[in-house]
């Protein structure tokens, strides 16, 4: 049914491992699909090499995943890919709501500048899949099987075990860490019995992906009770290449098979666009949803990360965007544990930060959901009540629940960060800012890739002492590289330039202070004095 | 300095309160009421804003009588 998209078809290729009896490798991937492939390029950038395993052949039928938000577009920069997803992507900040046949308001949700990406992007997921195929292969490091399905999964103490079902017939692989990467009906889930627990919705949603010339603003579009779909919802939103994603709530007693027949989609669509509307069905799913997770996100050698860790209901766009964060959670601890920079336990972090995460998101789509489907006549009261109120008064608009968009997952804090009050915690994402240098303009996530960074802030050229004490730090940790930032105004030859004085806001520095960055773009801790013995000590407990 | 709820007599004018309350819901149907009453709970807990207060209020508002 697609005509803007022609799925690749990536042939299958016999493996030398299928005439060879125990194969091994450091890493495989379980799931070629978005965060799979995320994995594998992010671990590839770090000189790991990975074999992928896909039951398939092709990237993602339809647009699937869609919104990917800015902490995404970060990661993807990283891996090389950020211009060509903004290239590509139709950006939109801005939001409407309406209610029955009128807009109630409109939202913008960044209405502060001084970020390299914007809030969202949309896209289709096959896009980003493409991509990220391309680049596992340029780097030489991945080995991407396709027709490779995992029948059978095993563990002891240092090796896992997969069975593996080809054209050419079955093969085994052992691995010291898995990843599975295997969507939300992970195969790897099922083989080791782990529950997969949580709350369903009794609701059906419908989603249209339509070809159409129309004059719709590039915006999300929210409709609660809509005189064209009386008494559900439904959500239209802007896709490249003239196609647009259309989401209508079903409720519970409907026949998803039925509702999926071009017969009966077609009229629905037609009430919603405008009988004069031209447009033709691009992809067409029918789906109920689950917020759930798996209790623990590694299983000894097994690490789940995306859909098969965790499935969340789509307003808010958490589902994509949790699994590349994941990942990009994941793979530079599993690259300092291979390269023996890190001990073993470093990876049960992974889980003691991503669980937050997840519940979060569970708790956020499970709010938005029981806001957009009220379970009975008084919830519809308070939403219907919100919703009138939210025309006229603001206060009401925070109350208004269509979704609360993803954002970098922040760890709870007690009181400001060890710099005051304006300063970040430690575990928050790095906020970006944009720098300068002579005629040189960059952003500060484009300095941190790779390593651990420090981030030293001045307001004068460094002193004798200080280049001193940065060359000690970077040549006792080559894992650790230094960026020196000068205060805004600050006649300083040769450094970066807070240019909008967005650096020293955003991370409360002051001069002479000291950041310690991940390799993930996280705040490991600050400092208001350079200190080398208390940064080695952060960076050594930042790899325990 | 943390507020809670007031739960001593604050009201300036009782009877005129609830007589304004009763009047409000004159002539509409239950839905109708209890979409109106739903709004004046909203509007309330703006006006209040404090979470300790709101939430004291909200278990308060659950408690069985007598218990």
């Amino acid at each position: 049914m697609p005509k803007t998209y022609q799925n690749p078809r990536y042939p299958y290729r016999r493996s030398a491992d299928q005439d060879s009896a125990g194969a091994h490798h450091p890493v495989i991937i379980v799931g070629a699909g978005l965060v799979g492939l995320t994995a594998a390029v992010d671990l590839a950038t770090r000189g790991v090499p990975t074999v992928v395993l896909d039951d398939d052949d092709t990237v993602s039928f339809g647009s699937r995943a869609l919104c990917f938000s800015q902490r995404t577009l970060e990661i993807y920069d990283r891996l090389g890919l950020g211009d060509r997803l903004q290239a590509k992507g139709v950006t939109w900040n801005r939001g409407k709501v309406f209610f029955k046949d009128r807009l109630i308001y409109s939202f913008d949700l960044q209405p502060e500048g001084g970020h390299r990406w914007p809030a969202f992007i949309n896209l289709q997921q096959y896009y980003p899949e493409q991509w990220l195929v391309e680049r596992a292969e340029e780097s030489g490091l991945v080995d991407l099987r396709w027709k490779n399905r995992v029948t059978g999964v095993s563990q002891d103490g240092d090796t896992a075990t997969l069975s593996v079902e080809t054209p050419d017939g079955p093969y085994q692989l052992t691995c010291d860490y898995l990843l599975a990467a295997d969507g939300a009906r992970s195969q790897v889930r099922r083989c080791f019995g782990l529950a997969f627990d949580g709350q369903v919705f009794q609701d059906h949603f419908l989603i249209a992906d339509v070809v159409m010339k129309a004059d719709f603003p590039t915006e999300r579009w929210f409709w609660f009770d809509p005189p064209f779909h009386p008494g559900q919802s439904a959500l239209l939103h802007k896709q490249p290449d003239g196609v647009w994603r259309i989401d209508l709530q079903l409720g519970w007693d409907t026949d998803p098979e039925e509702e999926k027949k071009p017969e009966n989609v077609i009229p629905r669509l037609k009430a919603m666009l405008g009988e004069e509307v031209d447009f033709e069905l691009e992809w067409v799913s029918v789906y109920t949803f689950q917020c759930r997770r798996l209790e623990r996100f590694r299983h000894g050698r097994v690490f789940f990360i995306g859909d098969s860790a965790h499935q969340v209901s789509p307003f808010g766009a958490r589902g994509g965007n949790a699994g590349v964060q994941d990942a990009d959670n994941l793979c530079w601890k599993l690259a300092a544990v291979l390269d023996g920079r890190a001990r073993e336990s470093l990876l049960d972090s992974y889980e003691v930060e991503r669980i937050p995460a997840t519940e979060e998101n569970i708790l956020h789509s499970t709010r938005s959901t029981d806001f957009i489907t009220p379970k009975n006549a008084i919830s519809r009261a308070f939403r219907d009540a919100t919703l009138e109120l939210a025309a006229e008064l603001p206060f009401a608009r925070a109350l208004v629940n269509s979704g609360r968009l993803s954002r970098a997952y922040c760890p709870p804090h007690d009181g400001p960060g060890p710099l005051g009050p304006n300063s970040l915690v430690p575990g928050s994402p790095c906020p970006d800012a944009p720098l300068q240098r002579g005629n040189q303009r960059s952003w500060l996530l484009q300095q941190l890739q790779g390593g651990f960074f420090g981030i030293y802030f001045t307001n004068q050229p460094l002193t004798e002492e200080e280049r001193g004490k940065l060359a000690r730090l970077t040549g006792d940790h080559p894992d650790l590289q230094s960026l020196v930032i000068a205060r805004q105004g600050c006649r300083t030859p040769g450094l970066w330039q807070d240019c909008d004085g967005l650096f020293e806001a955003r991370y409360g520095a002051t001069p002479g202070s000291f950041t310690l960055v991940r390799p993930d773009q996280h705040v490991v801790q600050s400092w208001s004095v350079l200190d080398c013995e208390a940064v080695a000590r952060s960076r050594a407990e930042a790899l325990s | 300095m943390t507020s809670h709820l007031v739960t001593d007599p604050n009201i300036d004018a009782p009877d005129e309160f609830y007589a304004a309350l009763t009047e409000l819901h004159r002539d509409l149907d239950d839905p109708e009421s209890a979409k109106v009453n739903a709004k004046l709970i909203l509007l309330l807990a703006n006006h209040i804003g404090d979470a300790v207060v709101l939430n004291e209020a909200i278990a308060l508002a659950r408690s069985k009588p007598g218990a």
